[in-house]
């Protein structure tokens, strides 16, 4: 195929401990490491293994957020994709809303596949790929843990509660990788300095057709509620008798 | 009334528990709940029907529905929903993968994971692995569409009959893009992790594949099921499938067993809504014991032969 597009979200580094604003408006992220979703960090790795092993001949990343969005996206081309398009939007977008803009940018870079992240880890939405799917009326194969690619077609392996599923599916279609795909590799000092000089465009989500306003209201954002501080046992005999205490063993 | 469609989930000809769980979400928006059974019969239909606080089980049975491909359910999904103010699923892999693509179809904002129903347009949904949790509302006259995290949610009664209705494949353009060709499922005699009252989950500590029977041994003794941490799937312990967490299975059990798991965040994030959490680890400083109701510092190869002969 000629091209695979990768879709990547910034999101707060998987390292770091979430803390709630004490508005309950959301959650801090100011002075916070960011970084490319892990899961989309791994759907980036593996596109450009699909172009290193001659199945592809060009890897383009499009993210969609803050004027910020363009230190993932340099990350993303040290990692080695050849081009990134950055669509500027401040504030929050839902996936219905992410995927029909990805689908104005489908329709200009017409790729061979598209592939993201099976989710992101801030909203845990699991929704954008299986949206513009639909939208551009493309098989999907979600949570993918082995991909392999033949001439008009791929073959996916699925991470189902059942168990392990392999579907076929045509290209064009869209991919959404689970963690167990890939180890995204390291990047190395002379790839940032490589990717310094790749083409970066800066889209304004205004200049796109798509309407960025939503029909769900974020009222607040909450710590979860604490489980309630428990006991230490000594040995076996004082956990049993803790259990049946609780009417877990009879 | 406001009237609400739930998709059942269902494998292997049984209607799965998620579906039972989904309903009781729906329960608490509306009386009027309807489930929608796609299949490639209405044998497993038929069961939906016992389901308590059901009205109607739709079944649309065509050979398409031999095995849920989610391009394929979701234009008939679309279709049939056009009755409905709400439409819900269970928050699995099933739904999460079918569900988005209805939204495309009707154009509607999906809610992901809804773990309690504040008010009928009012949801609570965790986010950051369930490190923060999001009260959202959707707006007055939209279609309500989400999945329901069923950890949060009961099983329903079976003691409902429910009116089976045969409902004609509308007629809407089959894809034929995408092509099933085989599911590889860890066969066990035990029970399945999400259904389980007890599960017993090891970790990196267990220390190898082997070691794991002594897991199975102490489950064999409560009729519980076996789980096991990210750390213990990667190091090639036992299969994913098995995984319990975020990135693996959201489980609820009354009584959960964490042993020889340090308690990862994202670990934590699939058994924050279990009953009893009992931590043993040998390490007194491991974070698993932060969240446990029960802690026991102990060396699990000495802990787990004492429990089990305990049980005789």
């Amino acid at each position: 195929m000629e091209k695979i597009l990768v879709c990547i979200k910034r999101v707060i580094d998987y390292n770091v401990k979430i803390r709630v604003k004490p508005d309950e408006s959301g959650v801090v992220t100011e002075g916070v490491k960011m970084s490319i979703n892990p899961f989309d960090e791994i759907a980036l790795e593996e596109a450009l293994r699909i172009k290193e092993n001659g199945d592809a001949v060009e890897v383009v990343i499009v993210s969609i957020g803050p004027d910020d969005s363009q230190q993932q996206l340099r990350t993303g081309l040290a990692m080695g994709a050849d081009r990134a398009i950055l669509i500027k939007h401040d504030g929050e977008i839902e996936p219905l809303t992410v995927a029909k803009a990805l689908s104005e940018i489908v329709e200009d870079e017409n790729p061979g596949l598209i592939m993201m992240g099976k989710q992101a880890i801030d909203d845990d939405s699991s929704q954008t790929g299986q949206i513009l799917a639909q939208l551009c009326d493309i098989p999907q194969a979600t949570f993918a843990s082995k991909v392999s690619i033949q001439e008009e077609k791929a073959t996916v392996v699925r991470e189902i509660d059942q168990g392990l599923e392999t579907l076929e599916i045509d290209l064009p279609a869209i991919i959404t990788t689970d963690l167990r795909l890939n180890e995204p590799r390291y990047v190395k000092l002379p790839d940032i300095m490589k990717a310094k000089k790749k083409v970066l465009d800066v889209i304004e989500s205004g200049e796109l057709k798509t309407d960025f306003s939503s029909s769900i209201e974020v009222i607040n954002v909450t710590p979860p509620p604490p489980r309630e501080s428990g006991v230490m046992v000594n040995d076996v005999e004082e956990l049993v008798v803790a259990l049946k205490e609780k009417g877990l063993l009879s | 009334m406001t009237k609400i469609l739930v998709i059942a989930e269902h494998f292997d000809g049984e209607i799965l528990s998620a579906t039972s769980k989904t309903v009781n979400c729906a329960s608490q928006i509306s009386e009027s709940i309807d489930i929608l059974v796609l299949g490639d019969d209405s044998a497993v239909a038929s069961q939906a029907t016992t389901i308590d606080a059901v009205s109607n089980v739709l079944s649309i049975s065509n050979e398409a529905f031999g095995y849920p491909v989610s391009s394929i359910m979701a234009p008939v999904v679309a279709e049939i929903s056009s009755e409905y103010d709400y439409i819900l699923l269970p928050s699995s892999t099933f739904g999460k993968d079918l569900a988005p693509r209805i939204s495309a179809i009707l154009d509607v904002n999906q809610v992901t994971d809804i773990m309690s129903v504040e008010e009928p347009r009012i949801f609570k949904r965790p986010i950051y692995a369930g490190n923060a949790i999001q009260t959202i509302k959707i707006a007055e006259g939209k279609k309500v569409l989400g999945t329901v995290r069923t950890a949060s949610f009961k099983e329903l009664g079976n003691s409902n009959s429910a009116n089976l209705i045969e409902t004609e494949m509308p007629s809407v353009n089959i894809p034929s893009h995408t092509r099933f060709i085989k599911i590889e499922s860890e066969k066990t005699e035990r029970p399945d992790l999400q259904v389980a009252s007890i599960v017993i989950s090891g970790g990196r500590g267990v220390g190898s594949a082997e070691n794991f029977e002594l897991l199975y041994q102490l489950a064999d003794k409560l009729g519980a099921s076996v789980g096991a941490s990210r750390a213990a799937v990667d190091a090639g312990f036992v299969p994913n499938d098995m995984q319990v967490g975020q990135t693996g299975k959201i489980i609820a059990p009354d009584l959960y067993f964490a042993i020889g798991i340090s308690g990862a965040i994202q670990h934590i994030a699939g058994i924050k809504d279990a009953g009893t959490i009992v931590a043993v680890n040998k390490d007194a400083d491991a974070p698993i014991f932060e969240i446990a109701d029960i802690g026991i510092v102990a060396d699990l190869f000495e802990f787990i032969p004492q429990l089990t002969s305990k049980l005789d």
